[in-house]
């Protein structure tokens, strides 16, 4: 169970499994020692018997963080299926250079008070938005 | 022309000392113009408050960092790896918007990043924070010294002024990308094939659009510079005032421009931002709001201009400007453009801003509260900038 307080967090990553770690039961370990709940949306095996595995970890954010370590430490390669999307509103001066690249319209101009609004729900995680930004006020968690 | 309001500048001053001043911001006054038209508007209202918010390349600081002991003649000078000019008295330097690192890769791998140019380093001084200074010189009798390393910061240093030799655009182009590629320019990214849409104007809250002929703003004229106090003092570089114009003589393309200056050391990092545009470069964010002095009905009529009187061009980025063509696509409005959409070509386009409505509403706002409290008078200029007969050159290249 995650601790009372602790944010938990959903990622989902790409797991690319080397020939010789492939059998271990290495995505059990990430619930037996890191208290992460997973969800396999898709395995296989490639011709040359590597194993590509796509997963949503979901667990306290810092758990993740070492599971995915842990993942990275014996050798599977991990991927993040998108990435883990920020505004920061301190340095944020609403011009909406963001937005203007933003194709799932979670950046998005308030035509009321003219703030751009963070919509995190909507986002694909594509990082357009964060080249975009002039301000660096958009930033990659994770 | 006898007009049936008339109003000094002693006299609206006057009035911010008694506590008895009517200010507005340009927004507020549309509605109060509507309402009571510009003569009754005149008699109610005092001062309009304008304001701006976004990058403005043609900025900069001129820094005296102090005679260091012993004493050095600065030729090459770094601010946090930053070139400055240092071609000036002995300890003066000029640092510029938009320099970049040597060791910058630019756009070698393209688009660049720009993280860290001229612009962060104004910025950096503003915040207080500490600089990393590296100088050399050739050493003379008078100035031995020959390499200099120290951290300074804006508080210990002599002075720091900025000055921007242009800034403040009077209206500015709609910026789209007809090529089949994308691009990354000044105006943002922009999608191929009418993709997308930019523009970078406060409109009706921008200074220099609710005095389309200068009538009020001039040399000497105080403003707010990037959280501080500033003055307005020449006209900007590449000042245009020949072009066509619209309703309330607004200007229908980039035309005005002002240099400003003021001093750095009472500015705030809120209103003076380094930004860095992909693939393009880095520059200067910078704030600026323009008391307008409501002297007679003819300036509560200009300064109640709104979004869909402020007509714009649409400019190709894709072939046209970088090849100084001068073909505009179309034209716009900002009511148009603030909806999210324009059509161009029979294309429904969406249109973004790169300067800050958000931000330029703050400033307006502010300047406002300023001038009601009693804490900033407006000057008289003691010449105005020039509505007429200015005509930007370009440049041909001989051979
Ligand atoms: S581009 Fe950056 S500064 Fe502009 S609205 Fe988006 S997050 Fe804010
Ligand atoms: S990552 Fe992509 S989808 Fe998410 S906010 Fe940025 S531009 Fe929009």
């Amino acid at each position: 169970m995650a601790k009372e307080g602790a944010l938990t967090v959903g990622k989902k990553v790409i797991l690319n499994f080397p020939k010789h770690t492939w059998d271990k039961p290495v995505v059990y370990t990430l619930h037996s020692k890191f208290n992460l709940i997973f969800n396999i949306l898709k395995a296989q095996i490639t011709p040359n018997e590597e194993g590509l595995m796509i997963l949503e970890l979901v667990g306290e954010e810092e758990k993740v963080r070492e599971g995915i370590e842990f993942l990275r430490e014996i050798g599977v390669g991990v991927r993040f299926l998108a990435a883990d999307i920020e505004k920061d509103e301190e340095e944020c001066v609403h011009c909406g250079a963001c937005a203007s690249v933003c194709p799932s319209g979670a950046l998005h101009i308030d035509r009321e008070t003219y703030k751009v609004i963070f919509d995190k729900e909507k986002c694909v995680g594509c990082e357009l938005c964060v080249g975009a930004c002039m301000y660096k006020a958009i930033k990659i968690g994770l | 022309m006898a007009y049936q309001v008339n109003k000094t500048i002693e006299e609206i001053n006057e009035k911010i000392k008694k506590g008895q001043v009517v200010v507005v911001t340009a927004e507020e006054m549309i509605d109060i113009v509507e309402e009571y038209g510009p003569v009754e508007a005149a008699k109610r209202v005092d001062v309009v408050t304008t304001g701006t918010f976004a990058p403005m390349c043609s900025s900069g600081a001129f820094l005296n960092l102090g005679h260091s002991k012993p004493r050095m003649k600065m030729e090459d000078v770094y601010l946090n790896g930053v070139p400055c000019y240092g071609g000036l008295a002995a300890v003066d330097i000029y640092i510029g918007a938009t320099s970049l690192p040597k060791d910058d890769p630019r756009n070698k791998v393209y688009p660049g990043q720009f993280k860290y140019g001229g612009g962060h380093v104004i910025e950096d001084l503003i915040a207080g924070k500490d600089v990393y200074l590296v100088a050399y010189g050739y050493g003379t009798d008078c100035y031995p010294l020959t390499k200099l390393e120290t951290y300074i910061n804006i508080n210990i240093i002599n002075e720091a002024i900025m000055f921007n030799p242009r800034n403040a655009y009077q209206n500015y182009n709609c910026a789209v990308n007809l090529s089949d590629r994308l691009i990354y320019t000044y105006m943002g990214i922009l999608k191929p094939k009418l993709g997308n849409a930019t523009y970078c104007s406060a409109a009706q809250l921008s200074p220099l659009l609710n005095d389309p002929y200068f009538k009020t703003i001039g040399i000497g004229t105080r403003i707010f510079l990037g959280g501080g106090i500033g003055y307005v003092v020449w006209h900007g570089t590449q000042h245009t005032t020949d072009v066509p114009r619209g309703e309330k003589g607004v200007v229908k393309k980039p035309a005005g421009t002002i240099a400003v200056m003021g001093d750095m050391k009472k500015m705030t990092r809120r209103y003076v931002r380094g930004v860095s545009i992909v693939g393009y470069g880095v520059s200067l964010a910078v704030g600026i709001g323009i008391p307008v002095p409501i002297l007679n009905e003819e300036m509560a009529w200009h300064t109640s201009v709104r979004d869909d009187e402020i007509w714009t061009q649409v400019v190709d980025y894709g072939y046209d400007y970088p090849n100084r063509e001068g073909r505009v696509i179309a034209e716009v409005n900002y009511a148009q453009l603030k909806s999210g959409e324009i059509e161009i070509m029979g294309k429904k386009v969406p249109t973004y801003p790169l300067s800050s409505y958000y931000m330029a509403k703050e400033i307006a706002e502010t300047l406002k509260r300023w001038i009601s409290e009693g804490k900033f008078y407006l000057t008289k200029p003691v010449e105005l900038i020039p509505s007429s007969g200015f005509m930007c050159k370009g440049l041909e290249i001989r051979r």
